[in-house]
């Protein structure tokens, strides 16, 4: 009884939670409704006894895709007004779409019903009682499924890198720090013993040393090659 | 009022729905484009998982966790490639997109 209310309570919020994802004006708002969404299907996932997926479902997206989102969003300037212009023009495309599709969906369910087969063609039977979800999620992944879990790893690197090199900026304009040239350096830089007492006021005031001897130290390639061709 | 498969499967239906409608209507947005996509997933998920329960299979279970990680994958690398579109166009409107054509 109380499962069920709950069951009515959370479905009841991400439906109109998800309702305000797409009809929100505002993409932070959003962001935020996707948020509520997530949790509240993790609450689903909980009633329908799937703990870890819960678990993982608020830990990556609620704190790292929807954050992510939350960053894009806030970060791009974007006029917001303008990319919503043709909002009632699609609205009655959309609707006639969706109602014909979810029409379609109910028809389906109302005519379908588990095959009798369907008890002995389980893969991967549930374990009973003691095992608890996690462990037997675990037993399940790290054997029949250890490829399908090591492809997972590769396609989520393969993310991470295609994520970084899509961004990854490289400003000719900024000088970085080269420390290899800035050791090599010897001719230019000396040591230099300032009398005690003195200061700088008898010594004159120091400039640092022209760039010449930085830039002829930071090609020697190009003076190897000459060198090599010389011979 | 006990909660059976068909509970999960309308609000799983109903969720899919509005993910479509969602891409309808939001066609110049590239972001709420991929926040629908990502409840289209979701729905996906929900149906998995509420197979998985009634049949007392946890193979749906694994499936779905494939299905998230697949999902932050692509949620990655789209909202890179948002970031540099808007780097180069200064706006987000996916009808412009058509001129990256190769």
């Amino acid at each position: 009884m109380i499962a069920a209310a709950a069951f009515y309570l959370f479905a009841a919020i991400l439906i109109a939670s998800a309702v305000m994802v797409v009809t929100a004006r505002n993409p932070v708002h959003s962001v935020l409704f996707l948020i509520l969404a997530f949790f509240n299907a993790a609450a689903l996932f909980l009633i329908a006894g799937a703990e870890f997926l819960a678990m993982i479902l608020v830990i990556v997206y609620v704190g790292a895709v929807a954050v992510l989102f939350l960053f894009v969003v806030m970060m791009l300037d974007i006029d917001f007004a303008r990319l919503r212009e043709g909002f009632q023009r699609y609205a009655p495309i959309g609707a006639i779409v969706g109602g014909i599709l979810f029409l379609e969906l109910v028809l389906v369910l109302g005519a379908w019903t588990f095959a009798d087969q369907a008890e002995a063609l389980r893969i991967a039977p549930t374990p009973p009682s003691p095992v608890t979800n996690t462990e037997a999620l675990g037993l399940l992944l790290y054997t029949d499924y250890i490829y399908l879990f090591q492809a997972a790893g590769l396609i989520l690197l393969v993310a991470m890198i295609g994520a970084i090199v899509l961004t990854l900026r490289g400003r000719p304009a900024m000088r970085r720090q080269n420390i290899a040239v800035q050791i090599a350096r010897s001719g230019s830089v000396a040591a230099e013993k300032v009398p005690v007492g003195a200061g700088i006021r008898e010594l004159g005031i120091r400039r640092p040393p022209p760039p010449e001897e930085t830039r002829r130290l930071a090609e020697p390639a190009h003076g190897e090659a000459d060198h090599g061709e010389r011979h | 009022m006990v909660i059976g498969l068909a509970h999960y499967l309308i609000v799983a239906a109903i969720l899919l729905v509005l993910g479509i409608f969602g891409i309808f209507l939001n066609r110049k947005n590239v972001i709420v484009i991929l926040m629908s996509i990502e409840l289209i997933l979701l729905s996906v998920n929900l149906n998995l998982v509420a197979f998985s329960a009634w049949l007392n299979d946890l193979a749906g279970q694994v499936f779905a966790m494939f299905v998230l990680t697949v999902a932050a994958a692509e949620a990655a690398i789209g909202l890179a490639i948002v970031v540099i579109y808007f780097r180069n166009r200064g706006s987000i409107e996916v009808e412009g997109i058509s001129t990256l054509r190769g």
